[in-house]
């Protein structure tokens, strides 16, 4: 951890499995242990939620100085401490660390301790594997792997309890596969802040449940399913579409709010399966709340646009690629920047935006804006605006204030002062322009994902890639550029934003020499002081601050780009 | 560089040739003799005549889905056979079992089960993996078809190649 060397918090010297290292104070013994290289197996403990120290699965060897008749600690030959160890082992989870303690992670003792406490976990455990979603990513197998025996000594029956029980809308719970671990619970009281969850009964006939009349239902409901470390807490989206070890996973981040918690999508063969949370303390700790989490199935929605089409003899016609972008390019030439407008999209990638902004600059466009989309935001994560890049077109100029310029464009389209109009992503329809106008207009060029009531009107259709089908970066509301990364090709002929962008501005003004994202960036960040000395690859897993944020910075967040604060403040406001 | 082959020098036995004549007229009598008492082994008249019945216990033949002395489909979907497949020939879609369903309880089953043929190479992985005792390989060997479709065995056609298995164990009965 980086605050191990610049923290002005003391370090102690702790002896892990014989080796003295140095720890800040106010760590987890437990984590200290990790950080040290010995993992030790919990069940209980999560490092974002309370430690209650139920599970038992952390206990350790633990020892503390020998003292000395003068109360001086009694040093070896080494002149560390010689340590006092304790007969009975402790658990790691609810201790921090101290001058001059001991921890052994794998005496027989220990050993000894997780058999037991495998054994006992396994005594009513179901024979549920094979039907269970949590086989392949469950801690129950794991450590049973590791640190359990091979066989049962139990023949008597197993307790039953309830199964397949509909604990929220989105949430089913399996009672005999729980093991009552409580990290559910605490998420819900600690972190949800919604405390609907509890045991009832006693000894082996506990049972974890929602309070009567009540169901696990809030917006975060989900992320219990991603701590509970056995399958007792299952996703019923998820449920039975696939088993986890077939999923590929790649890194990401939510674009369904400005928060953009990170995530990993996880697919197979194309298709999408699910989203989980990715820890970044910056954005989003280790949760995401359910609905980013599953909007991802209008990727595979039957409305998706796959053909590029053309207006030709009355109706849309599918053509190549080519010749529809020919075809765009042709209608926008045909009328000069005042008679263009365009609507872009606060989903955009920086990168889509950047090519708008040129292709806008080609056609002489300055009528152009982005949709503004809000909803009810939460004290959690939830942001109240719903589009994930507001702070990338803010920066690209592209709009200074979201929707600002659109009830201009959309009179200048109603009163046919504006000829053609550009829509990227956006349903005109919701911003205010009405279907007669649309059909009336000669040019009308749409790039979009999903069929609409407006796309009927498209002289030319691009279909384009979604939030897990292409590359690029965003900027949170924070202020944070954080990248998307590829996991499926879209589907049928549908291309990346950025290509058929670029192709249009060649088509429009013929100068490019633009052939990969990377390039795109490139160019982005020699105009754009806060992309300066940044690619696509320098951004990395956890994203990089670029902005001062709106919203109250996060405190563990390391401020970078100090220079560009006066520039960025301009852009923001 | 040309290699001059040595031709063998021949003994006057050799030269001569009969020896070989008569010791191969040795054997046609032998043979002759077998025949006349009824001991010569002839090709088997496949497939007129099967092999079936000659079958070692352990011959690997086409993999199939069994049902157990209740009825059930064996098969929880749990796709490990899909996963260990070395050729990968087994593509499953699992589904739930609805609530009222007789085997509830298991709540879950292979909706769909195919098994490509074409690329099955009867290597008993499948079987092998099985953590429910739902896929043996059994000892059909004559898969045949006119089409590379005809040659997809759907779940259907596992069952019935499979048939019910008998003396497995029914870890899903409802006291368990
Ligand atoms: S449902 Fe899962 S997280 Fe909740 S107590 Fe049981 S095992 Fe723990
Ligand atoms: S808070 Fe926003 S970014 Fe995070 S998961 Fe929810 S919708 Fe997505
Ligand atoms: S026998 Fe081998 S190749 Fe054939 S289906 Fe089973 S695992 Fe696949
Ligand atoms: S391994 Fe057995 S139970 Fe699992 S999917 Fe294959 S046949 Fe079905």
């Amino acid at each position: 951890m980086s605050d191990q060397v610049s923290a002005p918090v003391p370090l102690v010297n702790v002896q892990v499995d014989g080796v003295w290292r140095q720890f800040p104070k106010g760590t987890r013994l437990i984590e200290a242990c990790e950080q040290a290289g010995s993992y030790v197996p919990r069940y209980c403990y999560h490092k974002k939620l309370s430690s209650p120290g139920n599970c038992r699965m952390c206990l350790i060897e633990m020892g503390m100085p020998k003292m000395g008749p003068d109360r001086k600690p009694v040093t070896g030959d080494d002149g560390m401490p010689l340590i006092n160890w304790m007969p009975r082992p402790q658990i790691s989870c609810a201790q921090d660390v101290a001058e001059g303690m001991g921890v052994r992670t794998t005496s027989p003792l220990v050993e000894d301790c997780r058999r037991g406490v495998m054994e006992f976990l396994l005594i009513n455990h179901p024979l549920d594997c094979p039907i269970c979603d949590q086989a392949g990513e469950c801690r129950l197998q794991e450590f049973s792997v590791q640190y359990g025996n091979a066989e049962s000594r139990f023949l008597e029956n197993k307790v039953k309890k309830p199964k397949n029980v509909e604990l929220g809308p989105r949430v089913t719970l399996d009672d005999e596969r729980c093991i009552l671990c409580s990290r559910c619970i605490r998420f819900c009281q600690e972190i949800a802040k919604d405390d609907v969850l509890g045991f009832i009964d006693r000894g082996s006939h506990s049972v974890l449940t929602a309070h009567p009349q009540k169901k696990l239902e809030n917006n975060y409901s989900l992320n219990t399913v991603d701590i509970c470390p056995v399958g007792a807490l299952t996703s019923s989206d998820f449920r039975f579409k696939m088993r986890v070890w077939f999923l590929k996973e790649t890194k990401s981040f939510c674009t369904s709010c400005a928060t953009g918690c990170n995530t990993v999508i996880g697919t197979r063969e194309g298709v999408v399966y699910r989203q989980t949370p990715r820890e970044n303390d910056a954005v989003n700790s280790s949760w995401m709340c359910d609905y980013g989490r599953l909007n991802f199935d209008y990727l595979h929605s039957h409305r998706r646009l796959l053909e590029p089409k053309i207006y030709s003899g009355g109706t849309l016609v599918p053509a190549d690629w080519q010749t529809v972008i020919a075809d765009a390019a042709g209608q926008l030439k045909h009328f000069n920047g005042p008679q263009i407008a365009i609507i872009a999209s606060g989903r955009m990638t920086n990168e889509e935006l950047w090519l708008t902004s040129r292709l806008a600059q080609s056609l002489g466009v300055h009528l152009i804006d982005i949709v503004p989309h809000r909803g009810a935001g939460d004290e959690i994560l939830l942001s109240e605006d719903r589009n994930p890049n507001t702070n990338g077109a803010r920066l690209l100029r592209i709009s200074e204030e979201p929707g600002a310029r659109l009830q201009t464009i959309a009179r200048a389209v109603e009163r046919g002062d504006v000829k053609a109009l550009v829509v990227l992503g956006e349903n005109p329809l919701e911003a205010g322009i009405s279907a007669d106008a649309l059909s009336a207009l000669p040019a009308f060029v749409l790039l979009d994902l999903l069929e609409n009531p407006a796309t009927r009107y498209a002289t030319a259709l691009l279909p384009s890639a979604g939030f897990a089908e292409k590359r690029g970066s965003m900027i949170n509301g924070k202020g944070r550029l954080q990248r998307l990364n590829r996991a499926v090709s879209p589907p049928g002929q549908a291309r990346d934003d950025w290509e058929i962008l670029r192709d249009l501005i060649q088509a429009v003004s013929g100068q490019n020499g633009i052939y990969t994202i990377e390039e795109v960036f490139a160019q982005m960040s020699q105009s754009v002081r806060e992309f300066s000395g940044l690619s696509l690859s320098k951004i990395g897993d956890l994203g990089v601050q670029v902005m001062e944020s709106a919203e109250s910075p996060s405190p563990d967040e390391p401020a970078k780009n100090e220079g560009n604060k006066p520039e960025s403040e301009k852009a923001a406001s | 560089m040309a290699i001059t082959v040595r031709r063998p020098n021949l003994s006057w036995k050799e030269r001569i040739y009969l020896p070989a004549i008569l010791s191969g007229m040795v054997i046609t009598m032998r043979h002759l003799k077998n025949m006349i008492f009824g001991r010569t082994k002839v090709t088997m008249e496949y497939p007129e005549e099967k092999w079936d019945s000659h079958m070692p216990e352990h011959y690997r033949g086409a993999p199939a889905l069994v049902r157990d002395v209740a009825g059930r489909i064996r098969c929880v979907a749990c796709q490990l056979c899909e996963f260990i497949c070395p050729p990968r020939a087994i593509k499953i879609i699992p589904g739930e079992l609805p609530g009222d369903d007789k085997f509830a309880k298991v709540e879950k089953y292979p909706n769909e089960f195919d098994i490509d043929m074409i690329r099955c190479i009867y290597c008993g992985m499948c079987e092998e993996v099985c953590p429910e005792q739902a896929i043996f390989l059994r000892k059909d060997y004559a898969i045949t078809g006119f089409t590379r479709e005809d040659m997809v065995h759907d779940k259907e056609k596992l069952l019935e190649i499979g048939g019910v298995m008998h003396g497995v164990v029914l870890k899903w009965n409802e006291k368990k």
